[in-house]
């Protein structure tokens, strides 16, 4: 028996998942990780509508309610929506390509970790002296004014999970262009696979000018910098570009994959390939583009002229062509399809109409003059919501029940699932629908009370009301999950429909992927094999050894060593804390240890000889079976 | 990664040398370049503490940081090598960040004022 066949111990398991390279369990600890975040910031949430339930609340302070405020944007955007995301594109992208791991697993372990250990210290913060404050913009006029080590908090804690997430769109990148299997041309790849290339390539693009602004934030709050204090010669608005610059196509890095994720869910259950695949290809690359050229539209109040305004207002609108030639083409996908509405599938469902409410209020604000009466109002907080939780929390929820049997070889519950959506999706529209209405009664966002009186108290409560309700189908959801731990094994494409190479695999999926590569002969390769009547994808190799990564505990060091760091350079600048300063170099010393490390000792791998494979296979799938 | 059976080929003794003697070049080409940047952080650093005029500072300042953006692309990213696989899909990322970038540099010269 061969150590892969063996069970493992408790310790060994946990030790096994900090080492792990592979990235079918980075995307599990994505997910958990990124469901925790999520939690949490639902949970703010929760406590934020509990306060604007009725006028002159005192259930938090204010001081608290702009704690929770920051908290719950920055969680949601940073920690939970992104790794979530994440989580899908660890998974599929390798599996969706036909290859056996990342281009560069090291890596991407390495942005694990310095996310989940930036996102750690950021959510210290609450026990340490109070969260940051500012909200998730963090706009410099604030911040730099607010006291404690709030503000201290988030710059660090985004500066180590943003080197994270950068590190990982690179990886994506690397691997989509390179290690697509023999035939999965450009033009072949599935749309998620798509999407998570351009995703990468906005994070590759935009995190760099939220680098640069987080550092000048620390040079201002910790070394007496001015770069944003107008007293001093500074400018504030620097900061506001430079965020806006990283912010908008933020958006896109999210909503993106989101589109992948119905772009493979649509023609799946609507058992059609998808209406205009190569439309929908350039759809994609024109929204990345066009993200970039449109980030003053958040600040068209700030006083830019009517010149720049003008200019951001048009490119702004420009973005609905490629968008809504995405809305036309799912539909076009469903049209005339032999549908079956499964839970994914009502997910789809759902999503399509809230995405368009949320799209057309954005056209709406990008109209210059009515963004004057729009800004910095509850019109805001109805819009970004329509989209955030329209877009891209239906489809984390729609492709958790999609993918389930490709993370962990079991169904989600479809009756439990159907309940789920009607409850959580009447629940978000309940609550969000009536805050376009709020905003244009004039409720500003960001206000922890109102006086009563103004016409705003029942459309509040019953917005807190449709809150509790998405709260219940959140906690349906994690049943559900839960549930599934009994559940039978789901077995290699369990719902019938798959179309691209992921449902190809024999489930469990063996560490190793793909035992031979295999042949790509077109766009959807496992519905070109079905329908041809084959059991198996065509196999572009015979069977031979396969190289795989080595396990490496250093991705956790390095990462450890910089959330070290972190504590010693939040604390040096209190003139009581002398200790600080030695925090700051044990931590770095550490990083740059195993980092010295790493590039001393070369790691080639490993080879699975070809003997391992046929026991590995036989012991997951029983003598002779699935050969 | 192919998964073929894998052939263990050992390197004639020319192509041993041949590969010795252009890394040690290469690696040399490196060291020489990373030394230069850093030689250059320390003359725009140097040129601001000798407080000369704000009107030498500034151009000399820029035309030292144009010269390090040639040498990292060319020498730590490796725009040189002509040769590698994939060499349009760099471009076109090439290119698109110039594109993008240049946007930034534009909007900071025109749209924001003190």
């Amino acid at each position: 028996m061969s150590s892969y066949t063996q069970k493992k111990g408790f310790g060994a398991a946990v030790w096994d998942y900090i080492t792990t390279v592979d990235h079918k369990k980075l995307a599990v600890m994505y997910l958990l990780a990124g469901t925790l975040f999520f939690a949490i910031a639902g949970f703010e949430a929760l406590l934020m509508r509990i306060q604007l339930m009725k006028p002159n609340n005192d259930f938090v302070s204010a001081g608290f309610f702009n704690e929770l405020l920051t908290m719950h944007g920055t969680t949601m955007l940073f920690l939970a929506a992104t790794p979530l995301l994440f989580a899908f594109m660890n998974m599929l992208v390798p599996l969706q390509i036909g290859a056996r791991d990342v281009a560069f697993p090291f890596l991407n372990s390495l942005g694990f970790w310095l996310f989940f250990l930036g996102a750690v210290f950021l959510h210290l913060s609450f026990f340490m002296g109070g969260a940051p404050d500012a909200g998730w913009t963090s706009y410099a006029s604030l911040s730099l004014y607010s006291p404690g080590h709030g503000i201290d908090f988030y710059v660090l804690g985004l500066q180590i999970s943003g080197a994270g997430t950068l590190i990982s769109g690179l990886n994506f990148i690397v691997t989509i262009i390179t290690m697509r299997a023999p035939g999965m041309t450009f033009m072949r790849m599935p749309l998620f696979t798509w999407t998570a290339l351009v995703s990468s390539a906005l994070i590759l693009f935009a995190f760099p000018p939220l680098t640069i602004g987080l550092l000048m934030m620390l040079f201002d709050r910790m070394f007496g910098g001015n770069f944003f204090d107008h007293t001093m010669g500074g400018n504030t608005v620097i900061w506001e570009h430079l965020f806006w610059i990283f912010g908008h196509p933020e958006v896109y890095i999210l909503v993106l994959p989101a589109f992948g994720l119905f772009s493979e869910i649509i023609p799946a259950f609507s058992r059609k390939r998808l209406f205009g695949y190569s439309s929908m290809v350039f759809a994609t690359i024109l929204i990345g583009f066009l993200g970039f050229m449109v980030w003053a539209h958040h600040m068209f109040t700030v006083g830019l002229g009517p010149t720049a305004n003008a200019i951001f207002a048009v490119a702004t609108m420009a973005i609905a062509v490629p968008t809504g030639m995405k809305v036309f083409n799912w539909i076009l996908t469903i049209w005339g399809g032999s549908i079956k509405v499964t839970t994914p599938m009502l997910y789809a469902l759902g999503f399509i109409p809230s995405f368009v409410a949320g799209g057309v209020t954005g056209v709406m604000q990008a109209s210059a003059p009515l963004d004057y009466q729009l800004h910095d109002s509850y019109f805001i907080v109805a819009h970004f919501h329509y989209v955030i939780v329209g877009g891209i929390v239906t489809a984390l929820f729609g492709s958790a029940h999609f993918y389930w049997p490709i993370f962990f070889n079991r169904m989600l519950n479809e009756t439990l699932g159907k309940i789920t959506f009607w409850v959580f999706f009447i629940g978000f529209h309940l609550t969000f629908f009536l805050q376009h209405f709020l905003g244009l009664m004039g409720m500003p966002r960001r206000v922890f009370t109102y006086m009563e009186g103004q016409g705003w108290d029942q459309f509040n409560y019953i917005s807190t009301i449709g809150a509790l309700m998405m709260g219940v189908g959140v906690i349906l959801m994690v049943i559900n999950c839960l549930m599934s731990i009994k559940g039978k094994p789901a077995g290699r494409d369990p719902w019938g429909d798959g179309r691209t190479l992921e449902w190809s695999i024999p489930q469990p999926i063996p560490f190793y992927n793909f035992r031979q590569t295999p042949l790509v002969r077109g766009l959807d390769p496992w519905w070109i094999e079905k329908q041809e009547g084959n059991k198996e994808v065509t196999f572009a190799e015979p069977l031979g050894d396969i190289h795989m990564p080595n396990n490496s505990a250093i991705p956790f060091v390095i990462s450890l060593g910089m959330f070290i760091a972190a504590f010693g350079a939040l604390y040096n600048p209190d003139a009581d804390k002398p200790w600080s300063i030695y925090v700051l170099i044990i931590g770095l010393a550490i990083t740059f240890g195993a980092m010295i490390a790493r590039s001393v000792k070369d790691d080639h791998g490993f080879h699975l000889h070809k003997e391992e494979i046929l026991e590995i296979e036989e012991h997951l799938y029983g003598k002779g079976g699935n050969k | 990664m192919s998964s073929h059976d894998t052939p263990i080929v050992a390197k004639s003794q020319a192509q041993y040398e041949y590969d010795r003697h252009h890394n040690a070049v290469h690696m040399r080409k490196q060291v020489i370049n990373f030394a230069i940047m850093i030689f250059f952080t320390f003359i725009a650093f140097a040129v601001v503490a000798a407080d000369f005029s704000k009107y030498l500072i500034m151009p000399f300042v820029l035309l030292l940081a144009g010269v390090q953006v040639v040498l990292q692309l060319y020498s730590f990213m490796h725009l040189e090598d002509k040769k590698t696989h994939f060499g349009g899909v760099i471009g076109f990322f090439m290119w698109m960040g110039i594109l993008i970038a240049f946007t930034f540099f534009l909007a900071f010269l025109t749209i924001i004022w003190w």
